[in-house]
């Protein structure tokens, strides 16, 4: 239950505004990999490219291919709606809905698409996937509580929960720990390596000792400067872009030297 | 143990709290301008305005007089401020419980005669109320016929109302993008915003007379007359609220794979739902007292019409011009003036109650944050 991504030449535009310039990259499945690199360089804007969520914002618009297992996002006739089922996403800030109890945001994916599912199912479904996101020994004894009375690092996990409750095949991430608490980081990070086992995870983060910790493999995005697009500068195995990068880039973010 | 805690008894007060006026400052000042407001008015011949005028004027002259001296400029610039301030407030107020006042004073008897929420005024003629007025008689007669039609119009105009102005907020906020088309419908919301109620009265009956035939007046033509009026206000007020939902909720569902009519109609409506619902309510409590779309589009009766699409009909607002200006009796108007006076009263119960239920609703749709 996940899949690869193999994003060809893809170039994001706002309107007119080059945002992202030619991005190659593969994505294996079940694997974690980091989106590192300054503020506004695109990492974002990518990262919302792979499941259409860019198509949100008014004129965002891609050319270029991503194909999941060889089928291309961009593809004529291809529904955004299917590729956001198959690519979840949690957002930098925990965003449960606020008049729905923690079950019915667990639920969310079905109940708003109007499937039917019966109790018993419907409990399985919310007890699996609270498991899975490591929220269920906090929430069990009040899933019909409003899921906003939770904590935020909770909140983010409830998100998460609420993500693969759809049983997608790719899960993307846009700074999931950047709102949170140390403690919660880390509850998200062991979060995510076992997520890996059974999805394929994408991350931007800001902090690279995360992007170390967690990441199978990590790709640097740079910004030659204000206006310019952001590119891909280097991606690669996490232990070697931190360690023996090939770009002098790269070295310097990865070492702090920026600039 | 107590001595220990009081190491220098002589100091009696703080030097921090030196240079203030005494806590009862205002009242001292309050007392004096009173007094001295009297004592002026006295020479020029009383009157209650006049001594309230007068001695406000003293008040805030004093107060920041004395506040000047013995606290400095700052302080007294910050009575001053205040004393405008609480001004602004009262003279705000004053119309206001004025009118509750008065009407609650004149509305009271016609409100607890017997039979004045229970009956219309089907067969009260004049002779009734000369007996009422020469020989001490009850006053008969009642606004049932009235409040009847008051609501029936006002629910069919909510009816027509709120599908029409919550799909245009809708398409404004969700799917209008600032389009001409976006621009356009809020362009002109904004003027019918504006359209005096007696137009859109006129617009009403002349549509029907074009459209039924001439000289149709129905409870029907008063709530599409309404409905004119309440349009812009429940847009206007379900724009508001569908903006502020946050966009990142809407993320969260397509991130989900629902689809946007889904994201709209099961998340984005249901948050935004107390708002919307308020200010519908807001917009009931507007229309409900208008009077002149109503006397051009369902004229005025005086029997109970329970039909909304034919015959004439009476409301509440009409039911008070009508015993105003033409009473029952012309020789003895005091009957039917009471009548007026209790129906206002009923009319204004009305609106409270429906702003209670504003806040009510509000209270229950709200989004709980309960752990």
């Amino acid at each position: 239950m996940s899949k690869r991504i193999d994003v060809k030449d893809l170039n994001v535009y706002y309107s007119k505004f080059l945002a992202v310039e030619d991005v190659s990259i593969n994505i294996e499945a079940k694997s974690v990999t980091a989106f590192i690199g300054p503020s506004g360089c695109g990492k974002s804007t990518f990262l919302r490219t792979l499941n259409r969520m860019h198509e949100v914002i008014p004129g965002a618009r891609v050319e270029g291919e991503v194909l999941l297992d060889g089928d291309n996002l961009y593809g004529a006739g291809v529904d955004p709606v299917t590729v956001r089922s198959q690519i979840g996403m949690v957002f930098q800030r925990p965003n449960p809905f606020p008049t729905m109890s923690i079950r019915d945001n667990v639920l969310a994916g079905v109940k708003l698409n109007n499937q039917k599912i019966s109790k018993g199912e419907a409990d399985a479904l919310v007890e699996r996937s609270l498991r899975g996101a490591n929220l269920w020994n906090e929430v069990k004894d009040r899933l019909q509580k409003p899921g906003s009375g939770l904590s935020g690092g909770q909140q983010q996990r409830l998100c998460i929960a609420r993500a693969i409750a759809v049983e997608p095949q790719v899960i993307l991430m846009d700074e999931p720990c950047s709102a949170l608490d140390p403690i919660s980081t880390l509850a998200i990070e062991d979060l995510i390596n076992d997520l890996k086992d059974q999805y394929t995870v994408v991350i931007v983060t800001h902090n690279m000792q995360q992007a170390a910790r967690v990441s199978d493999r990590t790709a640097f995005f740079n910004i030659a400067g204000t206006g310019k697009p952001g590119k891909l500068i280097e991606v690669g195995d996490t232990h070697t872009i931190f360690s023996n990068p090939t770009q002098k880039a790269t070295e310097d973010y990865v070492s702090g030297r920026f600039g | 143990m107590t001595a220990t805690m009081t190491p220098n008894p002589v100091r009696k007060r703080s030097a921090l709290t030196k240079g203030q006026l005494p806590k009862a400052a205002p009242f001292i000042v309050l007392v004096l301008a009173l007094v001295i407001g009297a004592a002026i008015l006295a020479l020029v011949g009383f009157n209650a305005f006049g001594w309230g005028i007068v001695s406000a004027i003293l008040f805030a002259a004093g107060l920041v007089g004395w506040s000047a001296i013995v606290e400095g400029r700052r302080k007294a610039q910050d009575k001053l401020a205040t004393c405008l301030v609480s001004g602004a407030f009262i003279v705000a107020l004053l119309p206001l419980v004025s009118v509750i006042w008065t009407v609650l004073v004149n509305g009271i008897p016609g409100l607890v005669t017997p039979g004045f929420l229970t009956y219309s005024m089907n067969g009260v003629t004049g002779a009734y109320d000369n007996r009422a007025a020469e020989e001490g008689a009850p006053i008969i007669g009642g606004i049932y016929h009235a409040m009847l039609g008051t609501l029936e119009i006002t629910l069919l105009a909510t009816a027509m109302s709120v599908p029409v102005g919550l799909l245009t907020a809708i398409y404004l906020v969700e799917y209008g993008n600032d389009r001409p088309l976006a621009r356009a419908i809020t362009f002109f919301v904004d003027v019918m915003t504006g359209i005096p109620s007696i137009v859109a009265g006129l617009f009403s009956a002349a549509f029907f007379f074009a459209i039924v035939g001439p000289g149709t007046k129905t409870g029907a033509v008063a709530a599409v007359a309404l409905s004119v009026l309440m349009i812009p206000v429940v847009v206007r007020s379900s724009e508001e609220m569908l903006k502020i939902v946050p966009n990142e909720l809407r993320e969260a569902a397509y991130a989900l794979g629902v689809r946007k009519w889904r994201t709209i109609l099961k998340v984005v409506i249901p948050t935004a739902i107390s708002g919307i619902a308020s200010g519908v309510t807001l917009a009931i409590a507007r229309v409900i007292g208008e009077t002149a779309p109503i006397l051009v589009t369902a004229g005025f009766a005086t029997a109970i019409n329970a039909n909304v699409f034919s015959g004439w009909m009476a409301s509440l607002p009409t039911f008070i011009y009508t015993q105003i200006l033409n009473p029952t009796s012309p020789s003895n108007p005091d009957p039917s003036s009471q009548r007026a006076w209790g129906a206002a009263l009923v009319l204004i119960i009305l609106v409270m109650l429906l702003n209670l239920g504003a806040r009510l609703i509000a209270r229950v749709f709200a989004p709980k944050a309960g752990r």
